[in-house]
């Protein structure tokens, strides 16, 4: 599956494990507690004591983002997770079944795109309010039918191959045809697809936070911290730049990434 | 080729048909509602029952969503739970607002887009092509609100050229005029030229792969005409696609930079309406939303059909 490891395809490797580390061990290695405020001086610049400066109220903003990855890439990381996984169970099934099944999969979903992904996301806020299991499930939901589309249609293509025919002709049940003989065909591209539907929900969540709509206080991500020290927009603070740069850190890093596994995609195409 | 069209309209308007009982299914799932929610906790239980009955809360589901499908196809969209307005007059005072942004930025992306993603396809592989595709793939993985609080440091803070709020209401000449909306709709053209590039360029190079393009090329044609006169008539439906994609970014776009910008677009009634929890603007905004989202992608699929040379001369 990896061919070559481009240095941009490294790069964004290694920026990828950066910020799940980040995300696992950052709590434990934040200088300060989030929420403790360090200086009385707000919005200060980049210095030896506080590396990104401080927020809005005098908090250290290397702690602050530190402590805000675990909301940005790990809900991001759950609803990917729910998205690419029930898409691919879906689209599998759909395409082993056939028929009625994959016409009524297909159908009910098409229902789900034509629902622009921030209105989707505004409706269920408004209606269930926000916190952290709600995001996960609903960016979960808003992804599904994307990454049904790609499952099935990469599904499609190999369920029509003779090695499935024959692999049928045995006998073997349904789940053996997914497990053994669909899966292993289609994973590559399908990762790659998982990255970009984290990429996707990254931006969406950060979208939402930032209009105060998703991670509520006293918990913040990415976008929230944005949020907060608009403020510091006037004299163009680190506050307010920095989880700004993590979040393109992040997702152009995962981008990168994906291009690694761009030779399993295009020969998940050809098939 | 009218039987197509007519067939594509129709589920347009199915589409919208469902996605109203979405959007109806998802906001009354909920336990508590409207009269609980208006009286607070020290009403009694009487007082909400009225409450109820007069508001129409005691009906079923699907009496209640007929009635609301009704009031939207009237144009009454409910009053505002938050402001008692009429959801109607709340959206139509602003809704010029919105539409005026996204027309100024329509206005000026797609002809931007198109003229960079076709000279991008046509020099494919040159160090502007590659420049071009890494600064949209940039602009395209980063947050909407980071391009557009970069355009606030570098024009209103930094070079102090333009203001960074926006309101309609002190526009008085066209200096003005460009004043206030320079920044919103830069933010938003950035964004939206982005996706429209690469989905333009991708359409292009698709059809420059073509066998009859390289017959063109054989025969001596110019690169420019193979692409003005080759590669682009048979381009049209992708990059009407593209373009109404793109457009549709807008939608999205649209409620970042109306809250950044304080701009007093239906957008940021929507914003607004989802933190103070006002369920009937939610609503109303949402299927306005969601419809414009369905003509834009209907309209693309139409200027496909349409544009299709072996439907169009049967």
């Amino acid at each position: 599956m990896i061919r070559r490891l481009s240095p941009a395809g490294l790069l964004g490797l290694l920026i990828l494990a950066f910020w799940v580390a980040m995300a696992v061990f950052g709590a434990a290695v934040a200088p300060h507690a989030a929420g403790r405020i360090v200086d009385m001086e707000v919005f200060l610049p980049v210095s030896a004591d506080y590396p990104l400066g401080t927020d809005y109220l005098g908090r250290d903003m290397l702690s602050r983002v530190l402590h805000g990855t675990r909301y940005t890439v790990g809900v991001a990381l759950g609803a990917a997770l729910i998205a690419s996984g029930s898409g691919l169970m879906l689209g599998m099934c759909a395409a082993v079944w056939g028929g009625m099944v994959d016409g009524a999969i297909s159908r009910a979903l098409d229902t789900l795109i034509s629902i622009p992904s921030k209105m989707f996301a505004l409706v269920v806020v408004a209606a269930f309010g926000s916190s952290v299991p709600v995001l996960i499930l609903m960016a979960g939901i808003i992804y599904t039918p994307g990454a049904y589309r790609i499952a099935r249609s990469l599904a499609v293509s190999v369920n029509a191959q003779d090695f499935v025919t024959v692999a049928r002709a045995r006998g073997e049940g349904t789940l053996y045809l997914v497990r053994a003989e669909i899966l292993p065909n289609i994973i590559g591209p399908v990762l790659a697809d998982f990255g970009l539907r984290f990429v996707y929900i990254v931006l969406l969540l950060a979208g939402m936070s930032f209009l105060g709509l998703g991670v509520q206080p006293p918990n913040a991500d990415w976008g929230s911290l944005v949020r907060e020290n608009m403020a510091g927009l006037h004299e163009a603070a680190p506050a307010v730049l920095m989880p700004a740069f993590a979040i393109a850190s992040l997702t152009i890093g995962v981008n990168l990434a994906i291009d690694v596994l761009g030779g399993g995609r295009r020969e998940g195409d050809g098939h | 080729m009218l039987s197509l069209v007519a067939a594509r309209l129709a589920l347009g308007l199915v589409s919208l048909l469902l996605v109203s009982l979405a959007i109806f299914a998802i906001t009354s799932l909920l336990p508590g509602d409207a009269a609980e929610e208006l009286l607070g906790q020290y009403a009694t239980r009487e007082t909400v029952a009225g409450l109820r009955a007069s508001l129409g809360l005691d009906l079923p589901a699907h009496l209640r969503y007929l009635a609301w499908l009704k009031g939207l196809a009237t144009g009454d969209f409910g009053r505002s739970l938050a402001s008692n307005m009429p959801v109607a007059q709340l959206i139509g005072s602003r809704l010029p607002n919105s539409l005026m942004l996204a027309a100024a930025t329509a206005a000026v992306s797609v002809p931007i887009a198109l003229t960079i993603g076709i000279t991008a396809a046509m020099y494919r592989g040159s160090a502007y092509d590659r420049t071009v595709s890494m600064l949209t793939l940039s602009v395209v993985s980063v947050p909407e609100f980071l391009v557009a609080t970069a355009a606030v440091i570098v024009f209103a803070v930094q070079l102090r050229w333009l203001s960074a709020l926006s309101t309609t209401a002190d526009i008085t000449s066209v200096a003005q005029f460009f004043r206030v909306f320079a920044l919103p709709v830069f933010a938003l053209c950035c964004v939206i030229v982005a996706q429209m590039v690469r989905m333009t360029r991708a359409a292009i190079i698709d059809q420059l792969r073509a066998p009859y393009v390289e017959m063109a090329v054989l025969k001596g044609v110019g690169p420019l005409r193979v692409v003005l006169h080759h590669a682009l008539p048979n381009a049209i439906g992708p990059i009407a696609n593209a373009v109404a994609l793109s457009l549709s970014y807008l939608l999205g776009g649209v409620i970042i930079v109306e809250t950044i910008f304080n701009y007093p677009g239906v957008a940021k009634l929507m914003v607004d309406g989802v933190a103070q929890r006002d369920l009937p603007v939610v609503q109303a905004c949402a299927m306005l939303f969601c419809a414009a989202y369905l003509v834009l992608v209907t309209t693309a699929d139409i200027i496909a059909i349409l544009s299709n040379p072996r439907l169009r001369h049967p």
